[in-house]
């Protein structure tokens, strides 16, 4: 119990920080703390999700970090995608999906790291800096 | 079409397949996504993120309420902190340089890619 607790704080610390939903987190203690199997986890952890992820967006809306229009748009059109991984996992195996989002991740995470050490953009603005490298 | 919109359509399709496949928001996929291929800045395409999450679960979490999956008691147990846990971590988040919001990011994608090789 206060094992679930932890881990649901510390989901929503990071999911403040960097703006996922905590998700990652929220599963395992579920599974772990909580007695749930791995398909009930994954349920509940996405309603978990929605809560906290709509309180997130409403402060940095308030903030002024947030697009809202762009974020409806991939929140209206993400079924689609849940049409085709449904489909994808018919054919290919788990592992192979695992595997195949794990590196899309570290590829993500080596360009994301990449601009993020790059020199400081110039304050004249984007666009100008970028083609100067 | 606008290139723009193409973009956000695959953006959604990437991180619903990963949402309804393993449970989670999706955000891992949108916010890379968002940085890299429409140029927003860390803390535009966190707040993005989580709006477009909020629809994305509430999808997964409908059918599998109807399927009887949810467990609702249990989901606002780790909801709960969780919520004062993202009203902290958001405001932290706006005292930070955006290098660092960058930082951070980038250790929860290695994390997460960790888990789901293990």
């Amino acid at each position: 119990m206060a094992g679930a607790l932890a881990m649901g704080a510390a989901a929503g610390l990071a999911g403040g920080m960097v703006g996922v939903g905590g998700g990652v987190l929220f599963v395992p203690a579920l599974v772990l703390f909580l007695g749930l199997g791995q398909l009930d986890a994954q349920a509940s952890s996405l309603l978990a999700v929605v809560l906290v992820a709509a309180v997130g967006a409403w402060r940095q809306g308030q903030y002024g970090n947030l697009r809202l229009r762009d974020g409806i748009v991939v929140g209206l059109l993400s079924p689609l995608g849940v049409l085709a991984g449904t489909a994808v996992a018919n054919v290919a195996s788990e592992r192979l999906l695992e595997l195949s989002f794990a590196a899309m991740q570290l590829l993500f995470a080596f360009q994301i790291a990449k601009r993020a050490l790059r020199p400081s953009e110039s304050p004249s603005g984007a666009g100008t800096d970028r083609f100067a490298e | 079409m606008s290139s723009r919109l193409v973009r956000l359509a695959v953006i959604a399709t990437v991180a619903g397949a990963f949402s309804g496949l393993f449970g989670v928001g999706g955000g891992t996929i949108i916010v890379p996504l968002l940085i890299l291929w429409l140029d927003y800045g860390e803390r535009e395409a966190t707040g993005t993120s989580l709006a477009a999450i909020v629809g994305i679960a509430a999808l997964g979490a409908v059918a599998h309420g109807a399927l009887g999956n949810v467990h609702v008691g249990k989901a606002a147990l780790v909801a709960a902190p969780a919520v004062a846990g993202i009203l902290a971590g958001t405001a932290l988040q706006q005292r930070v340089p955006e290098r660092a919001v960058s930082v951070g990011f980038v250790v929860v994608l290695v994390a997460s890619a960790g888990a789901l090789v293990l």
